[in-house]
């Protein structure tokens, strides 16, 4: 059981929560999600816990409103009691390497802020590069900022630093600057992919983290898997955080397509319901 | 009051076959399957039992059930004394009595059995056992004073919940973490509704509650906390490990990770725990293809195949490498699953599974098979027939060829010895690890088994930890846990 602490729109659709849980708060290493449950008729779904203060007891978690869970969490009121699970997966391997470049585009920049914490904190030089389709959705820019050495910032339609996409910036500051000690990229699973293609031939380190479809996050029904080289891993327990240049991001972004039709519906209806409420509501005021 | 007949008179009684429902209308529904005695067949069953004086039956029962004894009560209509009986070394008869595989413990050494059919001791159990449930006098085992110690129980399954009714009784204070969201084990995640109801679960569960067994859900032992830290830093006397074979193994064959292929744990949790079948009531999503291959014919390939026939598959397809004869199932659940029109290929394999571009599944190859020298397990080995492979057009093909111990506690707890298989070492009359304070008990250190012996595990375990407590007190001359 958690209680929510507050809750705060950072963003078009990008919601921070705080949550007292101090158990996990305690526990919390980087790199490391929750299973989150908000009532007796809904989905576990896993979130990232973007930071946590072990003092207070409290977890942050930054999440997207992207389909019916993560729509009804944005209705949660301070004081609800949710279920959450954790700390789950396997922490990063955090350790000095030098200069260390994160990459992080949409929602994958809030598990990508507690990672680029910790190499900060082991003395790696962090340049950041985060990306988004426009300004207002490149999330976290002051926090990212405060663990940042250098800060490059990309947007599809150039509303914010540089016009493009992550990789252009990644690119550039390859060929600007040589190879880096290390790539770290979070972000939807076609980002990542391609990523992990521009630093392949530099054979550069490549961490990556996965967002595979889950249900229990404790390696019990092996619905999380991904094909990493020859061999078959659970996101939930053996990551989610792999080798980039293993991971069969092809099957993964089949895999997370599974219940595309289940999932618009479920929206669909929710959203539906949710109007006519709005609407109820606007009559009697 | 029923007369007491002679023994040949009895044996002209035929087995009172179990009530259920109809094959064709429950196809389509998750109501239970098996009915229920009633007093009147519960009675006239009991008769058949011819109160042996060396009764075999008991022997056949892993936790040693007095077996003629409770028959007697029921005979007699008594069906209170029969549950307490029955209760004096079983606490979760209501289960037992639905799942245990009678024919290969009680029911197969009953000597009315070298004969004729077997006196029906599971369906009389259950009977008795649903007395209670349906409004019965309940007698809640009089806790003891209590000691002051804290047990720390990791896992919510039969093995758990024995342990923790035991350790309650006897005055410990025993907290429960789970790391799912319901506590109940395989019995809630995975075993579904038409053959154990969620209620009676639940019922025992409660139970357990008023005893003031403590359960905490969303506790993932091995990440939120180590067995050590849980004996150093949350204060815990004594640990069971009771965390059961939840780790599903997959054939390692091409094709295994298209869309649609799912380990039976997954489609189970989804249908049980989620409630998917209720999608979009719930909100968790459920695959269900129009023609579904199940591997494996145990009873969680038995649960896969029912379940997907239940959700609306047009065939649903077991593909097994033995033969009817070596399956594992029971034989109730593998006499269900005939009559609801599953279609069962035996010694067949599957070698491949095959999809299209967008990585969803459309069919599986596969292989015939047939038995040749017997194996360590004793059963024949089946052996692959060259050139017979072909394919069938199915859309979803789920993996029920076992589960593995799932390493979350094992790997984080240094010092606890495991077996080549990554099951813990438990000694066989304590259940004592090779860590002291720490005890285990269940598919942990088995290997996937029964609810009963996992029960039966749990029970032993709880009088292991309760000796190594007293001892600790004894330690300490003259102070008592709870004087510290
Ligand atoms: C390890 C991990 C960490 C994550 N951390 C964050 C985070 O910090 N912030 C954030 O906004 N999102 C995060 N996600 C993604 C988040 O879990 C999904 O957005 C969420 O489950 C969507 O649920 P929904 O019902 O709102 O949307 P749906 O309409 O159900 O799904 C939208 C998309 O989300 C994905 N998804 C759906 N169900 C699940 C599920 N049970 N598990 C995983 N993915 C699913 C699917 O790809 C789907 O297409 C993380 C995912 C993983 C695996
Ligand atoms: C689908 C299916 C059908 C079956 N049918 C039958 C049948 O008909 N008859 C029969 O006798 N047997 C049957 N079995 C087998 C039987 O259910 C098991 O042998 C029995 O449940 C084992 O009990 P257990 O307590 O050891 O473990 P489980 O029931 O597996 O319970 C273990 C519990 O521990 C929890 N856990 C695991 N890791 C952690 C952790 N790190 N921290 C906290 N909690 C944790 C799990 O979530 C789970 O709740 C079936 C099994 C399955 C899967
Ligand atoms: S517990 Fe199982 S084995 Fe024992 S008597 Fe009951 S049904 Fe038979
Ligand atoms: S072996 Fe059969 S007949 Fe004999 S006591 Fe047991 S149940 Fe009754
Ligand atoms: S989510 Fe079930 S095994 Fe990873």
């Amino acid at each position: 059981m958690a209680t929510l602490i507050s809750k705060e729109t950072i963003a078009p659709q990008f919601t921070r929560y705080v949550l007292e849980c101090e158990p996990i708060a305690r526990k919390h290493r980087a790199g490391q999600f929750v299973m989150v449950l908000i009532h007796d008729h809904g989905e576990r779904i896993p979130l990232t816990i973007a930071d946590s203060d072990a003092e207070a007891g409290t977890i942050t978690l930054v999440v997207q409103a992207v389909g019916k869970t993560t729509m009804e969490m944005e209705l949660l009121e301070p004081g609800a009691e949710i279920q959450v699970a954790g700390p789950l997966g396997t922490p990063t391997h955090v350790e000095r390497v030098g200069t260390c470049v994160c990459i992080g585009g949409g929602a994958g920049i809030a598990p990508l802020y507690p990672i680029a914490k910790a190499m900060k904190n082991a003395e790696n030089h962090i340049i950041s590069i985060l990306g988004g389709r426009t300004k207002e959705l490149v999330i976290m820019r002051e926090e990212m900022e405060a663990v940042s050495d250098e800060m490059i910032y990309t947007t599809d339609d150039g509303s914010f630093g540089r016009k493009g996409l992550v990789t252009h910036a990644l690119n550039d500051l390859i060929e600007e600057r040589g190879k880096p000690d290390m790539v770290i990229a979070i972000g939807p699973a076609i980002m990542m992919k391609f990523v992990a293609e521009m630093t392949r031939p530099h054979e550069i380190p490549t961490i990556v983290s996965l967002n595979s479809i889950m249900i229990d996050g404790t390696g019990m029904c092996g619905g999380c898997r991904v094909g990493l080289g020859t061999e078959t891993k659970f996101v939930c327990v053996d990551g989610p955080e792999f080798d980039g240049h293993k991971v069969d991001f092809d099957l993964l972004m089949k895999r997370q397509r599974t219940f595309v039709e289940q999932e618009e519906e479920a929206r669909r209806r929710f959203e539906e319901q949710h109007r006519c409420r709005a609407m109820e509501g606007a009559e009697v005021s | 009051m029923a007369e007491k007949l002679k023994p040949a008179e009895r044996l002209k009684i035929p087995r009172h076959p179990m009530p259920a429902q109809d094959p064709v209308e429950r196809r389509s529904n998750f109501s239970e399957v098996a009915l229920g005695y009633t007093p009147e067949m519960a009675m006239e069953e009991a008769q058949r039992c011819l109160e042996c004086k060396k009764p075999h039956c008991i022997d056949g029962c892993p936790v040693g059930i007095d077996i003629p004894a409770f028959i007697v009560e029921v005979r007699e209509g008594r069906f209170d004394k029969a549950l307490e009986i029955i209760k004096q070394t079983n606490t979760l008869p209501a289960i037992c009595g639905r799942v245990c595989p009678q024919e290969d413990q009680c029911e197969q050494v009953c000597v009315v059995g070298n004969k004729y059919k077997p006196v029906a001791i599971g369906r009389l159990e259950r009977f008795v056992a649903d007395i209670e449930l349906t409004g019965g006098t309940v007698s809640m085992p009089a806790a003891a004073e209590k000691t002051g110690y804290k047990v720390a129980i990791i896992g919510s399954g039969p093995a758990g919940l024995a342990c923790a009714a035991e350790l309650a009784r006897m005055g410990h204070d025993v907290t429960i973490f789970e790391a799912l969201h319901k506590p109940g084990g395989v019995l809630v995640y995975g075993i579904p509704e038409f053959r154990l109801p969620k209620s009676i679960v639940q019922y025992e569960i409660d139970n357990l509650k008023k005893m003031g067994v403590e359960i905490r859900c969303n506790y993932v032992i091995g990440k939120i906390a180590t067995v050590r830290e849980l004996m150093e830093e949350w204060g815990y006397d004594a640990v069971f490990i009771g965390t059961g074979a939840g780790l599903p193994y997959f054939m390692g064959i091409p094709g295994e990770n298209y869309i649609g292929v799912l380990s039976a744990n997954e489609f189970l949790t989804r249908v049980n725990l989620m409630k998917g079948y209720n999608f979009p009531e719930y909100d968790t999503p459920v695959q269900v293809g129009r023609r579904v291959a199940v591997v494996g014919s145990g009873n969680v390939a038995m649960d896969c195949l029912r379940t997907a026939m239940r959700l609306g598959s047009e065939h649903v397809i077991c593909l097994y490498r033995r033969t009817r004869a070596e399956s594992p199932a029971r034989l109730e659940e593998l006499e269900h699953a005939e009559e609801e029109g599953i279609d069962f290929r035996w010694l067949t394999s599957p070698v491949e599974v095959l999809g299209n571009d967008d990585g969803m599944v459309t069919g599986v190859r596969v292989i015939k098979m047939e038995l040749g020298e017997p194996d360590a397990s004793g059963r024949r080995r089946p052996v692959p027939i060259e050139g017979s492979e072909y394919e069938i057009e199915v859309d979803e093909v789920i993996m029920a060829i076992g589960q593995g111990p799932n390493p979350l506690v094992t790997q984080t707890t240094e010092g606890l010895e495991l077996n080549r298989w990554g099951n813990i070492v438990a000694d066989e009359e304590t259940m004592a690890t090779s860590i002291p304070g720490v005890f285990a008990g269940g598919d942990i250190v088995t290997g996937a088994a029964t609810v009963i012996l996992a029960m039966g595990a749990g029970k032993k375990a709880a009088c292991g930890i309760d000796g190594f407590l007293r001892k600790k007190r004894e330690a300490v001359p003259g102070a008592s846990a709870a004087a510290v």
